[in-house]
């Protein structure tokens, strides 16, 4: 490495506070371009902050967050919107909504009020709808689906916004394992394309196997970043989530694998503790 | 084979691309527009040949293009026109207010009058005729206009503490509504009976006194308006789906939100200033519109059109139906009522 | 839920019941010839001993006791409306009692010439019956039966249908209109005792099944789903609500004119003193209505002597600013 990586989208000494509570202090930290970054930590350390912080929802008490060198609060929604895609950790679909509908929605930071339907809307919802595989749903009621068909629809629509940064906040949520691994699979395939990808996961064995960075927050602040296998160590596990555990080369992968020793504090009963 | 059957929507839809123009719309939506438009003139036209002195089609449409003169003229042009013109503009206004404020609480029974303006112009009104006894044509517009603005900006200081959230607000309106409401009554029980009675025609919403001097005016604003709202229609959409997502989308939140509510409330009130509180145009309007266009979301030019529809037809009713001239609003609330009740029942048999 | 908050309730609510023991006396007392509490008890002992006593036990008794019925009564319809539709702004109204009460009052007195509250409790009652009957109805209809949401969209058509209606034949006779008029401002003056005793019966049995349900409302209140699994039977439930609230507000509104705000702010007080326990809001609800309503009548009686103001007009200026102060504090910024 010598060159420092080109940094799309950075956080420059930024602190996150939700009127009054402070969740991030100065944060300094900053995404690579064309990364699979992944973000984890324990619950409530911030790391969905640290994402809408990165997506323009939230503006810093102090510091600044940088799309591109240039403050992203000095720029227009609408470029922002086309750059930075978001996909929240809860959304509301409008009552009785179809997918189609709501895929298309997504569109909205390029069309305008003379362009509400141009060729290009379309082939990126089409092209959306399949790389999801929700295509076969296209006229069912959102809130009629499962859990699981209902994320992938979200995901359809954040994919037809067309951003060159896509920001994911707990994607594989309510996903059988298949549809996780598929998903984390289509991700790949559009980091692999050109697009930054920025994921909060909490799985970390699978934010070791896909992420190229790994950013791990505690309590508000970056305890650790970089590759997998730099951050993703026993050490770290401990120190962070104050699990014991046992991290060794995937079978599979070769990426860091974590297995727990048992629960924060304890060691699990009928399995002999041995050094990491 | 255009892209746009390999999407399936719910609906047909009709796309239309020129250069530098692209839309899309669901074909049912444009038919029902289209349906709706066409009653609306049908229903003028018949509301204006209609009454004591009695009117032909070719009649109407003579005096309308200019040809026919004389009484016909003087009946269609003089007398009708103005109330018909109203009916149709301000039922335009309502509806259109009514989707917006449903869009903007995600709520059904939205409405726009969480401000207490109704109310406020109600005992404007009720001062001006009962108390101070002003007579003339303007002076229960300027009350009505003066007693809503005072009780908008009183519900707004009350529910103002660092900024104004939603429920308070509504709480606060709730409050002050009630309190100008329980006015209103001790107004109307100490006044006499025929000033009582002409004071409730105007506060069950009436077309009755409506001339030029008012349509004109009331045209304006309410074109502006709709404009103003057409041109928010965009943001209003990616609304419904939160503010975070909205943000991310790329619409100001805040701005576009003020706006629409703005917008949504002049509406409203432009109509209670010069014909008095319509009741449930602006709730029902969006609702019949929802279903008679199968579509998911209330849209605004729909609902524009069904509120139209309804008044002239309530206006009809109105005047014509019974031995006696009631108020519209009497004859919109019991009709827009029947028919959310019909909506109700066989929705629920579809489902 | 800390043992401190649990005895802060208990001793909320007992001195709710001084607080209205004192105003029930109150109200024997003040009127436009105020009568000295020392005299208020050889009154009560001796009805037609003197004209004093003529007052106070045919005047200020019958709309005394009156007030604490109709003031619980609403006040509980109000606790039962908002529980059942999940809506912290409901008031008993939405089910369509006021309207069927006021549609047959107003054919009452104009079709049948009938006047004076007394006689138009039989006219009221049943038309609030049959409006709430109309509306439950209609909200079963479809698959989905009696939800809140289907019964209160029901609500909302059907009394409005009504409502026109009403206003429709006040309009048309303008003699009657003045009647009309007063009836719904809403008053505790004029009925007689014997008001009370017939609507009595009613308002019990409506607070009976009211307590009853009162658990099963809690449950309801974190869904249906939830609900069913925590043993609760959410038909059974709903439909015994909708029952109490006729028979409450039913009640209510045909012994005294539509009295608006008591059921709307009366049960949100209650859930800012109690937390949301419905056995507790409503038992707050039970003591709090008549409060507001009596102090509203005797603010009515004082305002503009020696005239009166009529009870309905009053108890929303009494209750607004106490909503609106409270909506104001920013803690009750939510339900």
């Amino acid at each position: 490495m010598t060159t420092p990586a080109f940094e799309p989208l950075r956080a420059s000494d930024a602190t996150l506070a939700y009127d009054g509570r402070v969740i991030s202090h100065q944060l300094d930290v900053g995404i690579p371009e064309a990364s699979f970054t992944v973000i984890v930590g324990p619950n409530a350390c911030g790391k969905s902050t640290l994402l809408r912080g990165l997506a323009r929802l939230l503006r810093p008490r102090s510091g600044q967050v940088l799309l591109y060198g240039r403050d992203i609060h000095s720029l227009h929604t609408k470029e922002v919107a086309r750059r930075v895609g978001l996909l929240p950790q809860t959304s509301i679909a409008p009552d009785g909504i179809t997918v189609a509908d709501l895929v298309t929605r997504g569109r909205h930071p390029h069309q305008s009020a003379f362009q509400q339907w141009s060729k290009a809307d379309e082939a990126a919802v089409v092209a959306a709808m399949e790389a999801t595989q929700v295509a076969a749903l296209s006229d069912r009621r959102v809130d009629e689906l499962s859990g699981g068909q209902r994320q992938r629809v979200w995901v359809a629509m954040a994919l037809a916004q067309e951003t060159g940064l896509l920001l994911l906040d707990e994607p594989t949520t309510f996903l059988d394992i298949a549809y996780q691994y598929e998903l984390l699979e289509l991700f790949r395939r559009l980091n692999e394309g050109g697009r930054t990808i920025v994921a909060v996961l909490h799985d970390l064995n699978q934010a070791s196997r896909y992420a190229s960075h790994v950013i791990a927050m505690s309590e508000g602040r970056i305890a650790a970043e970089g590759p997998p296998t730099d951050v993703i160590t026993a050490d770290l596990v401990n120190d962070v989530f104050g699990l014991p555990a046992h991290v060794f080369p995937d079978p599979v992968s070769g990426t860091p694998l974590v297995v727990p020793l048992g629960a924060p504090g304890e060691v699990f009963r009928d399995h002999p503790s041995t050094t990491s | 084979m255009t892209a746009a059957d390999e999407i399936r929507f719910e609906r047909p839809q009709a796309v239309l691309r020129r250069r530098g123009f692209s839309a899309r719309i669901s074909r049912r939506a444009v038919i029902v527009f289209g349906m709706l438009s066409i009653l609306a003139i049908v229903l003028m036209v018949a509301s204006l040949a209609i009454g004591d002195f009695a009117l032909s089609i070719a009649q109407v449409v003579g005096a309308l293009l200019g040809g026919e003169t004389g009484m016909a003229h003087t009946v269609v042009i003089e007398w009708r026109l103005p109330r018909v013109l109203a009916a149709a503009i301000f039922g335009l206004a309502l509806g259109a207010s009514g989707a917006l404020f449903q869009s903007l609480t995600r709520n059904p029974l939205g409405s726009p009058d969480i401000i207490g303006f109704d109310a406020g112009a109600y005992t404007g009104v009720l001062i001006a005729t009962l108390v101070v006894h002003a007579s003339g044509v303007y002076s229960t517009t300027f009350a009505a206009i003066a007693g809503g603005l005072a009780t908008a900006a009183a519900v707004y200081l009350f529910a103002y503490r660092r900024g104004v959230q939603g429920f308070r607000l509504i709480v606060v309106g709730i409050g002050v509504t009630a309190m100008l409401g329980s006015l209103n009554t001790w107004l109307l029980l100490r006044a006499s009976s025929e000033e009582a009675i002409d004071a409730s025609y105007w506060g069950a919403g009436s077309l009755a006194n409506v001339d030029y001097s008012h349509v004109t005016p009331a045209a304006a604003i309410i074109a502006v308006l709709l404009i103003a709202l057409a041109s928010l229609q965009r943001g209003a959409r990616a609304l419904e789906f939160g503010d975070d997502a909205a943000r991310q989308l790329g619409v100001s939140v805040e701005r576009t939100r003020l706006l629409l509510v703005i917008v949504g409330v002049a509406l409203s009130a432009t109509v209670t200033a010069f014909a008095g509180p319509i009741a449930f145009i602006a709730l029902s309007a969006p609702q019949i519109a929802r279903s008679l266009t199968r579509s998911a979301g209330v849209s605004p030019g729909a609902a524009a059109m069904t509120g139209c529809v309804l008044l002239l037809a309530a206006d009809v009713v109105a005047q014509h139906a019974l031995p006696i001239t009631l108020p519209v609003g009497i004859v919109t609330v019991v009709l827009g009522g029947v028919y959310f009740v019909w909506l109700l029942i066989a929705e629920g048999r579809r489902s | 839920m800390t043992a401190q908050r649990r005895a802060r309730r208990r001793l909320g609510l007992g001195g709710g019941i001084l607080l209205l023991v004192v105003l029930a006396i109150a109200s024997l007392a003040i009127g436009s010839k105020d009568i000295p509490f020392d005299q208020i008890w050889p009154a009560l002992l001796d009805p037609t001993g003197s004209d004093t006593a003529l007052i106070v036990t045919g005047l200020r008794v019958p709309r005394t006791v009156l007030g604490v019925l109709v003031g619980a009564a609403l006040g509980v319809a109000g606790a039962l409306i908002q529980a059942f539709t999940r809506n912290p702004l409901a008031d008993p109204g939405v089910l369509g009692v006021n309207a069927g009460a006021a549609l047959g009052v107003s054919v009452s007195i104009v079709f049948l010439g009938l006047e004076g509250i007394g006689q138009l409790v039989w006219p009221a009652l049943i038309g609030a019956v049959v409006a709430t009957v109309g509306v439950y109805a209609v909200g079963r209809s479809g698959r989905s039966g009696a939800t809140p949401i289907r019964m209160t969209l029901a609500g909302v058509g059907i009394g409005a249908v009504l409502a026109g209606i009403t206003s429709a034949i006040s309009l048309s006779n303008p003699q009657r209109f003045h009647s009309m008029l007063g009836w719904s401002a809403g008053t505790l003056v004029g009925p007689p005792l014997s008001t009370s005793g017939v609507i009595a019966p009613l308002v019990g049995v409506g607070l009976v099944v009211a307590l009853g349900i009162s658990r099963d409302l809690n449950a309801l209140g974190l869904g249906e789903d939830l609900a069913s699994s925590l043993g609760s039977r959410v038909v059974v439930t709903r439909s015994l609500a909708v029952l109490a609230v006729t028979l409450l507000a039913g009640a209510a509104t045909a012994a005294a004119g539509p009295i608006g705000f008591i059921g709307l702010m009366v049960p949100h007080v209650a859930r800012w003193i109690t937390g949301p326990d419905q056995r507790w809001i409503m038992a707050y609800s039970v003591v709090l209505g008549p409060c507001v309503l009596l102090l509203s009548d005797i603010v009515g009686r004082i305002v503009m002597r020696p005239a009166e103001l009529p009870v309905g007009i009053v108890t929303a200026f009494v209750g607004a600013p106490i909503l609106i102060s409270l909506a104001r504090r920013s803690k009750a910024s939510a339900l």
